[in-house]
């Protein structure tokens, strides 16, 4: 029993997702003490007239969709390129002008819908390929040569929009996928993050996508001459983030049924970089756990719902923000790492030490 | 280092010429005072029509007055920095354009090109946005009063009279001109104690952080009777937690919404009765401006310096589709 819990416990200290769960499980704790009712669920009757869950948690896992959709594109692109895509946001307001112009242009129906998002898709994918094709082939830094998209973005998603933001006139269909299907008491947005972990691990599963990008992300020139093509692999996780891009995109538009290019998705390439560091994940490439980046997407709503929670001045919250992350990136970070780790195993021979005392 | 003095010496020299004739150009406009044949040269400096919908219906108010037909030759220069803005003035002004027309991104840095301006003769109009310098470095002024559409929406909200008001408030980008002014009246009512601060939270002017901000009021428990968002697109926002919620909204209802900018769509939701109030940011400068011109060009001195513009509140009670039509912004 001992043997094993000891087991499980290292096991534990040496994974990836120690940060994350230790992150959670104080975040969760600081909000018990603070407010034993904070993550009460109710079932309440919404102005539709349908029965739907309500409460801090699901305000949390729901608003944090779109980032946790980007983290797991991300978690590939970081893997294999060595770097991150710093223009998610701004391609997820192009893909999400595309979603909404389609919809506004054709009368609305559930195919419709289905027919905008792959507009969008294949919109978001073309762009993910011209970012792809800037490392892969070109070879050039994934933060310089998503720059570019991130500098251009919302201006391109302002073009498509013919100057102003766009407002859906009917919003009833596209409102089951950014808030609630009638007769479902969870909101859609989290359900199709489970859909698309549940696809992604499928993905990892049964091909050899995931093996590849570690490979190629730890080095490069050793997976060329074990016959993996990496500007192959890298073309193809910035492909892959494309569709995360799209989802993301077309989800933040059904929320509200409307498109703002200069706020909508704000900031959020750099939630998506900090939800895959906060997973345990190296920013250097190489090993991934894609729950430990959802996970990290989780940890960041439910720091900004605790911050409104406290009620925070406007002034300040940013910079609260700041702190906490600054504190959960120091934990995970090398140095620190390394001496809990000594001090772990001093922790455990002190306690073999009176254990073999007891015998 | 020879070589470096001769370089210098070339660079010093090209530039010099250049900046001759460019002063040439503008040396002949100069020289003939304005008057009333040919075109009234005008330079507008703008922030780009793809910052907000306010800005495109300002940029459209101003190529719809300043056109060839109506005797102007109108350039304009758009950007949201301002170190670039001020290149543009000074190229205007080199240019020798007889009016300068700016809304400038920042307030400050705009002494030294405004003097530029004075000294070639160049007035100066300022729109949409005041400037830090002198009163004397420009001819005239109009813009929204941000602090006066904060005291609008207040007293019509005092005008409601609710038993209680326990206002949840979401601000704009904290520091920002509109944020400031918008939530100035509200601050007042609130140390006053005639009103109840629920929460006060910036929304950065996003609606998914203004849905993040009331679903955790709700989520806490507290109850509220009016949300005061300081743009629509926050309203908006609020309002999608609230039917998340089930909690009624709207005329007649349990929380009484209110926005700002006057976006359309907004608007109809007013019509429609879902929102109560939405205050009005006017883009609309560009006919005051002409009128202004077409005094000065006829020697007349203007009988303000600042004018502020008209600005309305819509009561979803009393809104008309024609209000729509004439005020909303966007399509």
């Amino acid at each position: 029993m001992n043997k094993r819990f000891t087991a499980t416990t290292r096991a534990l200290a040496h994974s990836q997702l120690l940060i994350p769960l230790l992150a959670f499980f104080l975040l969760i704790v600081f909000n018990l003490i603070r407010d034993p009712s904070f993550f009460s669920v109710a079932l309440v009757k919404n102005n539709l007239g349908n029965m739907v869950l309500s409460g801090n948690l699901i305000s949390i896992i729901d608003n944090a969709s779109e980032l946790a959709l980007l983290a797991i594109g991300m978690t590939l692109v970081t893997a294999a390129s060595k770097g991150q895509d710093i223009s998610v946001g701004a391609a997820a307001t192009i893909a999400g002008s595309v979603f909404i112009n389609v919809l506004r242009a054709n009368d609305m129906s559930l195919p419709m819908i289905l027919f905008a998002f792959l507009a969008s898709c294949v919109v978001a994918m073309l762009f993910g390929a011209f970012n792809g094709t800037l490392v892969a082939l070109f070879k050039i830094q994934p933060m310089i040569a998503t720059l570019i998209l991130y500098t251009a973005g919302r201006d391109i998603a302002y073009w498509i929009n013919g100057g102003a933001s766009p407002d859906l006139t009917d919003k009833t269909l596209t409102n089951y996928f950014g808030t609630f299907f009638p007769g479902i008491p969870i909101p859609t947005p989290i359900l199709l993050v489970c859909v698309c972990l549940i696809i992604m691990a499928l993905i990892l599963k049964f091909t050899n996508l995931g093996l590849y990008a570690q490979a190629v992300g730890i080095n490069e020139n050793a997976a060329r001459l074990n016959g993996i093509d990496p500007v192959r692999i890298k073309l193809l996780v910035f492909i892959i983030l494309g569709i995360c891009v799209a989802l993301a995109g077309s989800v933040n538009v059904c929320r509200m049924g409307s498109l703002n290019h200069k706020t909508a998705l704000l900031d959020i390439e750099m939630d998506a970089i900090l939800a895959v560091a906060i997973g345990g994940n190296a920013l250097i490439g190489g090993k991934f756990s894609m729950v430990g980046s959802v996970m990290g997407a989780y940890i960041i709503r439910a720091l900004q719902t605790t911050l409104y929670a406290m009620e925070v001045s406007s002034d300040a919250i940013k910079a609260y923000k700041a702190v906490v992350i600054i504190a959960i990136v120091l934990i995970g970070s090398p140095v620190v790492k390394k001496y809990a780790s000594l001090l772990f195993s001093k922790l455990r021979k002190n306690t073999a030490v009176v254990q073999t005392g007891d015998l | 280092m020879k070589k470096m003095k001769v370089l210098s010496l070339i660079i010093g020299l090209s530039l010099v010429l250049t900046m001759a004739a460019c002063g040439n150009g503008g040396g002949d406009a100069d020289t003939d005072t304005p008057s009333g044949d040919g075109p009234i040269k005008v330079g507008i400096i703008n922030n780009p029509p793809s910052e907000s919908g306010y800005r495109a219906a300002n940029v459209k108010d101003f190529e719809t007055v300043f056109t060839e037909a109506n005797g102007y030759d109108a350039s304009t220069y758009y950007s949201i920095n301002n170190d670039e803005q001020l290149d543009a003035a000074k190229q205007f002004i080199t240019d020798g354009v007889d009016y300068l027309l700016l809304s400038a991104a920042s307030t400050d840095g705009w002494d030294g090109v405004l003097n530029d301006a004075k000294e070639a003769g160049v007035k100066v109009i300022l729109f949409d946005r005041m400037v830090n310098a002198d009163e004397g470095l420009y001819e005239a002024a109009v813009v929204s009063d941000m602090a006066q559409e904060g005291e609008t929406a207040v007293t019509w909200l005092k005008g409601q009279s609710l038993a209680t008001y326990d206002v949840v408030h979401i601000q704009g980008v904290m520091g920002s001109d509109a944020q400031k002014g918008r939530t100035g009246a509200l601050d007042a009512e609130f140390a006053s104690g005639a009103m109840t601060k629920i929460v006060q939270q910036t929304g950065n002017w996003s609606a998914d952080e203004a849905k993040a901000i009331v679903e955790s009021v709700i989520n806490s428990g507290k109850t509220f009777n009016v949300v005061y968002a300081e743009n629509d697109d926050m309203a908006k926002g609020a309002v999608a937690a609230l039917d998340a919620a089930g909690i009624t909204h709207g005329v007649g209802k349990d929380v009484v919404i209110m926005g700002f900018d006057c976006n359309k769509w907004a608007l109809k939701e007013l019509l429609a009765g879902n929102w109560n109030y939405d205050g009005q940011c006017s883009p609309f400068q560009a006919t005051v401006i002409d009128g202004m011109i077409k005094q000065l060009q006829a020697g007349e001195t203007l009988p303000e310096k600042k004018v502020i513009s008209e600005e309305k509140g819509f009561d979803a009670t009393t809104i008309t589709q024609e209000d729509i039509d004439t005020y909303g912004l966007g399509d």
